[in-house]
């Protein structure tokens, strides 16, 4: 290809552009979710955090984990989160905050959680860019040895947990005759 | 040379600096995006009047023929006419969620595109995670309908909003795990790949007929059977049921926002059918399709509309089940026959065999857990039949007063 006749001036890289976005996005959601009027929108906001979270794992190459954000966040979570505030509350007449006189100490406790938050990332010493990102089947095939080799014991404990709460909701949901 | 290795080619012919070779990446990318969304969304006007046709067929009528040849523009001044019509907005409804449900119910079928493999190298973005992608897309339409139902205000869009809820989720488990089959059988996730693997070679030629419906038969049954109820097509419309009673969670919706939902339904159904084609039937994979990279868009077009028509042939001829018959049949016959049938391949694909062997084998239980099944199925509505029978005849109510079993409500 032919070489420009002028320097370009430093233009951010696509990525930085589709990360910049994405961060946007799970920031207005996460916003929503603590300062919406209405408990639904805040639930909406959570959604929207949650496919930010997804974007950022997807611009990290890390499309596993970022799939699987969305099927379990928004497709079980959320949903989960929906119906809880749909049966429980009175959601079909007028809005319900869900704010108290506690907002200024949560603000405040948000704020240096974020601060401790920064200073221990920032200490981390990240795997740098340019480094060669390993083939998505391999990681998701290491993934599945993983599972059934070294945390084969968590594995089939988490397994259990998940058949006990499922069996426990059936016989609390039961039809008693 | 395949469809990709042509676009590269086209890149690089145009000659761009090394330093925006980005923007000619995502420009393509855009236009790429652009065309398959325009071209679906035109699709919807093709799919309503195919729909309309062949109904009309079964039904011993004509259909539409007026305007246009075979009355091919009726669809274009039906939506003609959906926008034209005045936006009814219900006066207490949740501005957001009512105005943003039905974008997401198109958008979630819309992204679906991306990883369906029209051709070799002719994917939007061949992703190592492609059949996860689709299952996790399924959310997002789950989500539109909780905002309509919820965001309408009206309790009967609210319930139906649930109800649409319940069965996607439900049907949803049968679905994937039937997509899990030709993933363990073939050990990818990507679409791509799995289109690949269905070659078969004849020596040096590709007949292309290696599809995975000759391999798991059970698991393709399974998967269309969930996917005409994640679809919400007959028998699995009663969410809807759009013939006789109120439109379920897009009672409040008019205009082109109730044709939203109706687009997105269509698009699913055709693009549900496409998902069957690359993941049973040979996805872009046929005669001479190897050689010819032109027939890849031809038979895989020409397979999901002979798909698509199937699933309006059942349309027309079956009746809808019940919401306790539906939710009994995800739960108690779809879910338990797709895990024997995943064990089942699981083991045989350990054993230590060749792998036209163990593709024998794997066919053979396909058959026995679909024989097993329907020989229990017939067994069970045989005893029903007799048992509802007696429970109506008068002369064995006199005495008792009672049904013959106490659950017989169910």
């Amino acid at each position: 290809m032919p070489e420009l006749p002028f320097p370009l001036p430093p233009l951010p890289t696509v990525s930085q552009v589709v990360f910049l976005m994405i961060a946007v996005l799970a920031v207005l959601g996460s916003l929503a979710v603590v300062l919406a009027r209405n408990l639904f929108h805040s639930a909406l906001g959570l959604v929207a955090a949650f496919f930010g979270a997804a974007g950022v794992y997807i611009v990290a190459e890390a499309e596993f984990i970022g799939v699987s954000q969305v099927l379990v966040y928004v497709g079980a979570i959320s949903t989960l989160i929906a119906f809880a505030i749909m049966l429980t509350r009175g959601m079909m007449f007028g809005a319900t905050s869900p704010r108290n006189r506690q907002s200024g100490t949560a603000a405040i406790i948000t704020v240096l959680t974020f601060v401790v938050l920064m200073a221990l990332t920032r200490g981390i010493p990240w795997p740098h860019a340019g480094e060669p990102i390993v083939d998505g089947q391999l990681i998701i095939a290491g993934l599945g040895h993983a599972f059934v080799n070294e945390y084969v014991v968590p594995f089939v404990l988490l397994a259990m947990l998940l058949l006990v709460a499922l069996a426990g909701a059936i016989v609390v949901a039961r039809d008693r005759k | 040379m395949n469809w990709s290795d042509a676009v590269i080619q086209f890149q690089y012919d145009l000659g761009a600096p090394q330093e925006l070779s980005w923007l000619v990446e995502g420009i393509t990318y855009f236009v790429g995006a652009l065309i398959l969304a325009t071209a679906s969304l035109t699709l919807a006007l093709l799919l309503i009047w195919i729909t309309r046709k062949v109904i009309s067929r079964i039904q011993d009528r004509i259909g539409p023929n007026r305007l246009g040849p075979y009355g091919l523009f009726q669809t274009v001044a039906d939506a003609m006419k959906l926008l034209s019509k005045e936006d009814i907005k219900p006066t207490s409804s949740d501005t957001v969620s009512y105005a943003i449900a039905p974008v997401l119910a198109v958008l979630g079928v819309l992204m679906s595109l991306a990883v369906i493999p029209f051709g070799a190298g002719l994917i939007g973005a061949d992703l190592s995670v492609g059949v996860l992608y689709l299952v996790a897309l399924g959310s997002i339409g789950i989500m539109a309908a909780l905002m309509a139902g919820w965001g309408s205000n009206n309790k009967y869009a609210l319930l139906a909003g649930f109800r649409v809820v319940a069965q996607l989720l439900s049907y949803e488990i049968p679905m994937v795990l039937a997509m899990l089959a030709p993933v363990l059988l073939v050990g990818t996730m990507s679409m791509q790949g799995l289109a690949n693997a269905q070659s078969l070679y004849l020596g040096p030629i590709n007949l292309g007929l290696g599809w995975f419906i000759f391999v798991l038969p059970g698991a393709f049954l399974i998967y269309m059977i969930a996917a005409l109820a994640e679809s919400e097509q007959t028998p699995f419309d009663l969410l809807e049921a759009e013939s006789e009673l109120i439109a379920g969670f897009h009672i409040e919706y008019s205009g082109m926002k109730f044709a939203m939902f109706f687009l997105a339904q269509f698009l699913n159904s055709f693009f549900l059918g496409a998902i069957a084609v690359s993941l049973f039937l040979g996805g872009w994979q046929g005669p001479f399709a190897g050689q010819v990279p032109l027939l890849g868009p031809i038979y895989f077009l020409a397979k999901t509309f002979f798909v698509y028509v199937v699933i309006q042939w059942i349309k027309g001829t079956f009746p809808r089940v019940r919401v306790d018959q539906m939710m009994q049949f995800a739960w108690k016959v779809l879910v338990p026959s797709v895990l024997t049938l995943l064990l089942a391949q699981m083991i045989i694909m350990k054993l230590p065999l060749p792998m036209w062997l163990n593709a024998i084998f794997v066919l053979v239980a396909n058959i026995v857990v679909v024989v097993v099944v329907l020989n229990v199925l017939g067994n069970y509505f045989k005893r029903e039949q007799v048992r509802s029978k007696r429970a109506f005849e008068p002369t064995s109510l006199i005495g008792t007063m009672q049904p013959v079993h106490p659950s017989s409500g169910d």
